[in-house]
């Protein structure tokens, strides 16, 4: 592993919101402008911190969806509704705005092209934001590596980079959806919460090593990486990343 | 730097919490987040250890009933997460550390907590003793659930949270520091949470 300690020190830094782009009805991505960004690897995320006229000031973590290779650095932000931070970067929040952030944090939820395949992705709700991230990083790097990515929302409209999806889609990444709450008509992919037999249609009971990277709320990747462990999975190379109802408020 | 002021954030401030309890960066939450690097173990009780290994006249091991068996205490105290959230006045109830050093000839400046499932987190000697460290397996008068830790945590709640490592079978006494799982994934090698010591260069 890279030694992070060689690196930049995690200083404050003013990022300029060059963009927004709405991807759901409660989230958007935040496109910003970071002079002298560090560099990061996919899968690692941000602290951004908020400061009020009277010098109250709130911090969130964010997991970073842009790819290493991108020029711009990008979050994708699901408005919790009664957060304090959420809110104000999905409605307050405009072209232009500065805020501050630091960063590249955390050097294990991550992947590098240089590690090869196979990956297997698994995706709940806003967790899917470190995994687009690492399909990004796969995309820019001409990675060959096979990578295969379950995405579990509530509905077909909840689903965060839907066309982006399928271009990966036709890239050799395996794209699968399962809705637990709202399927639209003619549905044809799956339904309800994550089972044994989609991660055995998955591949994850094959015996050959995979990277397993689960991310979403505690309640889906608790659920998950105990079938992944049932499937026989080696519990050290399923690598998890959880949030908890306030975790990304 | 001085801070950037945010145009149009107001913030929610809690008025019914002390801000004096709120490290710096943090925020209150009512509700008890989990956040692990993997799965959660399931390990029989039956098969349980915790142990003192490492610079120690002689290693000693507790079974899980004999843990249960040495006197134990409640503990009330304030948890601060570094990935930002605080949690007042959580209740635990377990085995000081004091208490299983008793009697433990060492001349260990440091531990290692080694746990179910690899995971290790280093601390100073003298951040783990002097009351304020626990081997802690009940939580709000209920048995820890395994996703908070159970059957039995480390409790170091005067540090970030990650150093009170979940399902810990010991501690390996050191005399040099030997950085762990997190500290060495670009996080604070103390992480005091009244002084922001949340990653590496903090």
């Amino acid at each position: 592993m890279e030694r992070l300690e060689t690196r930049a020190p995690l200083t404050w830094r003013v990022a300029t919101v060059a963009r927004l782009q709405p991807e759901t009805p409660s989230a958007t991505t935040l496109i910003l402008d970071v002079p002298e960004w560090p560099g990061h690897l996919a899968g690692q995320h941000v602290d951004v911190r908020l400061t009020a006229e009277d010098g109250y000031q709130a911090e969130r973590s964010y997991s970073i969806a842009s790819a290493p290779q991108d020029l711009h650095l990008a979050i994708t932000v699901e408005r919790i509704d009664d957060g304090e931070v959420s809110p104000y970067l999905t409605d307050e929040l405009r072209t232009g705005d500065q805020l501050e952030l630091r960063g590249p944090i955390g050097g294990y939820f991550t992947w590098e092209a240089a590690g090869g395949g196979p990956l297997l992705l698994l995706a709940g709700g806003s967790g899917l934001v470190p995994l687009m991230a690492m399909l990004r990083h796969r995309a820019a790097a001409t990675s060959d590596a096979a990578a295969t990515v379950l995405v579990s929302a509530r509905s077909w409209e909840d689903v965060l980079y839907r066309d982006e999806l399928a271009t990966h889609d036709e890239h050799g990444v395996t794209v699968r959806y399962t809705l637990t709450r709202e399927q639209p008509p003619q549905w044809a992919g799956w339904a309800g919460r994550v089972s044994a037999e989609m991660l055995r249609e998955l591949g994850a009971d094959r015996p050959e090593p995979l990277h397993v990277f689960v991310c979403g709320p505690t309640g889906f990747v608790e659920h998950v990486a105990d079938l992944l462990v049932q499937l026989g999975r080696d519990p050290h190379a399923i690598k998890t990343e959880r949030f908890g109802p306030t975790g990304g408020s | 730097m001085s801070p950037l002021i945010s145009r149009g954030f107001g913030g929610r401030r809690r008025r019914d919490v002390d801000a004096s309890r709120i490290p710096p960066g943090q925020y209150v939450t009512d509700d008890f987040p989990v956040l692990s690097a993997g799965p959660t173990p399931s390990g029989s009780l039956d098969t349980w250890t915790f142990s003192l290994t490492g610079a120690v006249d002689e290693p000693t091991s507790w079974s899980w009933e004999e843990l249960l068996a040495l006197p134990s205490e409640e503990i009330r105290t304030d948890i601060h997460c570094v990935t930002k959230w605080s949690k007042l006045d959580t209740a635990w109830r377990g085995v000081s550390v004091d208490i299983l050093l008793e009697g433990v000839d060492t001349t260990a400046d440091f531990v290692s907590a080694f746990c179910d499932g690899g995971y290790t987190t280093n601390l100073p000697f003298a951040d783990v003793t002097d009351g304020q460290a626990w081997v802690a397996y009940e939580f709000d008068g209920g048995p820890l659930d395994p996703v908070h830790g159970g059957p039995a945590r480390l409790l170091v709640p005067h540090l970030y949270f990650w150093k009170s490592a979940k399902w810990v079978q010991g501690l390996e006494l050191l005399d040099h520091d030997e950085p762990g799982f997190w500290e060495t994934n670009g996080y604070h090698n103390r992480g005091d949470p009244w002084k922001e010591q949340r990653y590496w260069s903090d």
